[in-house]
C-alpha cells in the first residue's frame, strides 16, 4: 500500500470541521459511486441488467457531499434518495453488491427482485427508496421527521427531489406540510439542467429552484453542487439547523446530467459544447481531486491507492453475485399484508 | 397498402387528426422535441408547432386539468401520460372534475387522455400498471383499449372525435410487436362501444382486450391444433361502456365463457362482466363463467415474479381445456 503523505504546515485548513481521513473517505465514496456505475453500464450492456439504467455521472458531488454531512447509523439521521442518488446511498452505508442485486433482480436483492435500482430501504439503518413517482417521498419524509418531532428525538431527515420532480404537487403540499409543522427535514433540489428531454425553462418560470420555495417561508439557498465541499458544509449546517428546532431547510445544488435520461437515451436534445464544457471544466471528481491536490491534503499515490481499492471491490461484488438465482417465482404472492401474508394462487395455475 | 406497426398506425391516427381539425393539439411530458417516452409524437412539433404540442412540466393534474379547461372551451385536447402509472396523479381531476361535468353542469369535456400501460416489458411495480379498473367505476368517462394497429388508430381517431372524455390505453408490449397491413387513403375509424370478433368457433369463448387479446388467440391457435376445439375470441375494445350485446352474443354461441384480463382478479373488469353474463344469459351457460387474470399483487420486477403474476398463454390454454370439458 503506497505511504500517506501528511499534510504540511502550508497546506490551508480542511474546511467544515472535516478530518483528512474524512476528505479521504469523501474520495472514496466518489470514486465508488462512479465506479459502480460504470460496471452497472458493462452490465446493462451485456443485458444483464433488468429494466432500465440511471446514471449520475457529473452529478456523484452532490449527493456525496449533502449525504456525509448527516449523522450515520443505527437510529440516527434518515435520508430518501431518488434514483440518481447512489452516491448517497452508499454513503449511508449500502454495499454495492447490493445495488448490483437490485439491478440484476437477484433473490436474493434487498427487494427480491420485486423493485428496481435504488428502490429500496432500511428503517434501522436510516434510508428509504422512493417509488418511480415523482413528488411523493416529501410528505413522506415529512411524516418520518414528524416522528422524530412527536418522539423528542435529535435526527434528521435529508430528501432530494429534481428540478422536474419539483413540480409535482406532492412536492409542494409535502414541503408546506414540513414548512408549517416545523420539522426538521432538510430538502436537496437538485438543479441538473433537464427532466427527461424538459429543459428548466420549460418547467418553471422562476431563474432558481431556491426562489420557488421562498413562500413556504424556509431558508432557501443555491451552492454549486460540484463543488463537493461546497455541499457538505452548506448541508450541514442546514442539518444543524434542522436538529436544533429551526424547521425545513432547501437547498438548491446546481449540477449537470451528463447522461441521457436513462441508457437508452441518446441526448440528441442536449447542446453538445455544453456537455463537453461541463465534462471538461466542471466534473465533481475531478475538481475535488484538484482540490485536495493543489491543497497537500492528499497526493495521488493515496488516491491511486483507493481507487485500486475500489476496483477491486466493484470486481468481487460483481463476481459475488452475478451467478445468483433470480427469485423463485411463487415467492411473488407473500407478504401482500401482514396477516393474511400470502395472496392466494389462482385456480388455472394447478390444472 | 403498408405495414404498420401498433405504434406507427397511433401515430398515424393523432397525426391525422391534427392535420384534420386545429382544435385538436397535445400536451405531456417530453412530447416535444422528444417525441415522446416511446415516440408516439416524434416529429409532431416540427409540423405542428410548440403551440400545438405542448411540452408540460411534470405536473399530470395540471396536464389533465388545462386539457378540461381546453375542452370546455371548444378545444380537443389529447394529454399524454409518460406511463398510464401516472394517471393516479391525476386521479381527482379526472373521476371528480372531469368526468361529472356534464352531468352537474352541462359543461362539454371532449378531452382524451392517453398513455402506455402494461407488463410483460420487466418494467417493475411503477411501469407496468392497468389503471382501466380505477376509473371503470366512474360515470362520465369512456375507456379504450386497442389490441390491433387497426383499432389503435382508429380509436385514437374515434376518441378525439367523442364529445366526451375518453381515456385511451394502449399497450406498450404490443407497440412494436403487433404490425397490419393497413390501407393508405382510407379513413379508419373505429366506433367507440363495439367490440370486435377476433376468432369464431363454436365450443367455447374467450373475453378478452389488450395484450392478453394475443395471447387469448394463441391460446386459441394451440386448442385447435391440439385439441380439435373452435374457440371463439372477444376483443372488446372499449370497456367503457361495454358492448353487452357482443357479449351476450357470443354467450349464447358458445354457451361457455372465459374472461382473461391482464389486470389483477379483485375488482377488474372480469367480474363486472362476468355479473352482467350473469343477468343477460344465465340460461345460455353450459358452465361456470371463469376468470384468467393477474394475481392479486403489485407486479414485481423479475422475470421470474412477473411471469408469475401475469397471465400467460398456457394459462388460458389449459384453463379453456378444463372448461371445454366442463
Ligand atoms: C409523477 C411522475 N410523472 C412522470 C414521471 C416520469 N418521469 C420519470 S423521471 C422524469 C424526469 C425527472 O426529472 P427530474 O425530476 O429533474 O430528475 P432527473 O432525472 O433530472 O434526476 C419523468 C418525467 C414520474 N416518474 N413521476
Ligand atoms: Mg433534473
Amino acid at each position: 500500500m503506497a505511504s500517506r503523505s501528511a499534510p504540511t504546515t502550508q497546506s490551508p485548513p480542511i474546511p467544515a470541521g472535516l478530518s483528512r481521513d474524512q476528505l479521504l473517505q469523501v474520495y472514496r465514496y466518489l470514486r465508488l459511486t462512479r465506479t459502480l456505475e460504470e460496471r452497472l453500464t458493462a452490465l446493462y450492456r451485456q443485458t444483464k441488467v433488468v429494466g432500465g439504467l440511471f446514471r449520475s455521472l457529473g452529478q456523484e458531488g452532490e449527493s456525496v457531499g449533502s449525504a456525509f454531512a448527516l449523522e450515520r447509523g443505527q437510529h440516527r439521521d434518515f435520508l430518501s434518495p431518488l434514483t440518481r442518488n447512489l452516491g448517497a446511498m452508499l454513503v449511508m452505508g449500502v454495499e454495492p453488491v447490493q445495488i448490483l442485486r437490485q439491478y440484476m433482480a437477484k433473490a436474493g436483492s434487498p427487494t427480491q427482485g420485486r423493485e428496481m435500482n435504488i428502490h429500496f430501504g432500511d428503517l434501522e439503518r436510516g434510508y428509504l427508496g422512493q417509488i418511480s413517482h415523482l413528488g411523493d417521498m416529501i410528505p413522506v419524509m415529512a411524516g418520518i421527521t414528524l416522528t422524530f418531532k412527536m418522539r423528542g428525538e435529535p435526527r434528521v431527515g435529508l430528501v432530494y427531489i429534481g428540478d422536474g420532480g419539483m413540480s409535482t404537487g406532492a412536492f409542494h403540499e409535502g414541503i408546506n406540510f414540513a414548512a408549517v409543522q416545523r420539522l426538521p427535514l432538510v430538502v436537496i433540489g437538485e438543479y441538473n439542467h433537464w427532466a427527461y428531454s424538459t429543459p428548466p425553462a420549460r418547467q418553471f418560470a422562476v431563474t432558481r429552484l431556491a426562489d420557488r420555495v421562498k413562500g413556504y417561508g424556509i431558508p432557501a439557498i443555491t451552492v454549486d453542487g460540484n463543488d463537493v465541499l461546497a455541499v457538505y458544509e452548506a448541508t450541514k449546517d442546514a442539518v444543524e439547523r434542522a436538529r436544533g428546532g429551526k424547521g425545513v431547510h432547501f437547498i438548491e445544488v446546481t449540477t449537470y446530467r451528463r447522461k441521457g435520461h436513462a441508457e437508452h437515451d441518446d441526448q440528441h436534445y442536449v447542446p453538445k459544447e455544453e456537455l463537453e464544457r461541463w465534462a471538461r471544466e466542471n466534473d465533481p471528481i475531478d475538481r475535488y481531486v484538484k482540490r485536495l491536490v493543489d491543497s497537500g491534503w492528499a497526493d495521488d499515490a493515496d488516491l491511486k491507492d483507493i481507487d485500486e481499492r475500489v476496483g477491486v471491490e466493484i470486481d468481487e461484488s460483481t463476481d459475488a453475485c452475478e451467478g445468483e438465482p433470480l427469485p423463485a417465482p411463487d415467492s411473488s404472492l407473500t407478504a401482500v399484508y401482514a396477516r393474511p401474508g400470502a395472496a392466494p394462487r389462482l385456480w388455472f395455475r394447478d390444472l | 397498402m403498408a405495414d404498420v406497426t401498433y405504434l406507427e398506425a397511433l401515430r398515424q391516427g393523432l397525426w391525422e387528426e391534427m392535420e384534420r381539425d386545429d382544435r385538436v393539439f397535445i400536451l405531456g411530458e417530453d412530447v416535444g422535441i422528444y417525441g415522446g417516452a416511446f415516440k408516439v409524437t416524434e416529429g409532431f412539433v416540427k409540423r405542428f408547432g410548440e403551440a400545438r404540442v405542448i411540452d408540460t412540466p411534470i405536473s399530470e393534474a395540471a396536464i389533465v386539468g388545462a386539457a378540461a379547461g381546453a375542452a370546455h372551451m371548444g378545444m380537443r385536447p389529447v394529454a399524454e401520460m409518460q406511463f398510464i402509472d401516472f394517471i393516479s396523479c391525476a386521479y381527482d381531476m379526472l373521476t371528480n372534475y372531469v368526468a361529472t361535468a356534464r352531468y352537474r353542469a352541462g359543461l362539454p369535456t371532449p378531452l382524451v387522455v392517453r398513455g402506455p400501460c402494461g407488463g410483460y416489458v420487466r418494467g417493475g411495480p411503477f411501469h407496468s400498471q392497468n389503471v382501466e379498473a380505477a376509473f371503470f367505476h366512474t360515470p362520465g368517462l369512456k375507456i379504450v383499449y386497442p389490441a390491433t394497429a387497426r383499432d389503435a388508430k382508429g380509436l385514437i381517431k374515434a376518441s378525439i372525435r367523442d364529445d366526451d372524455p375518453v381515456i385511451y390505453l394502449e399497450h406498450k408490449w404490443l407497440y412494436r410487436r403487433i404490425k397490419e397491413q393497413l390501407p393508405e387513403g382510407e379513413e379508419v375509424v373505429t366506433p367507440i362501444g363495439e367490440a370486435r370478433l377476433a376468432r369464431e368457433g363454436g365450443d367455447l369463448s374467450i373475453i378478452s382486450y389488450g395484450a392478453t387479446l394475443w395471447k387469448s388467440l394463441e391460446a386459441a391457435e394451440q386448442l385447435a391444433r391440439d385439441d380439435g376445439l373452435a374457440v371463439e375470441v372477444l376483443d372488446l375494445r372499449t370497456l367503457l361502456p361495454l358492448d353487452d350485446a357482443a357479449i351476450m352474443r357470443t354467450v349464447k354461441h358458445t354457451n361457455k365463457v372465459l374472461i382473461v384480463h391482464e389486470d389483477t382478479r379483485t375488482g377488474g373488469l372480469a367480474g363486472e362482466i362476468a355479473a352482467r353474463i350473469n343477468e343477460q344469459a344465465f340460461e345460455w351457460l353450459d358452465g361456470p363463467i371463469m376468470r384468467v387474470t393477474a394475481h392479486d399483487v403489485p407486479l414485481p420486477y423479475a422475470p421470474t415474479l412477473e411471469d408469475f403474476v401475469l397471465p400467460q398463454t398456457e394459462d388460458i390454454v389449459k384453463a379453456a381445456r378444463w372448461l371445454a370439458a366442463y
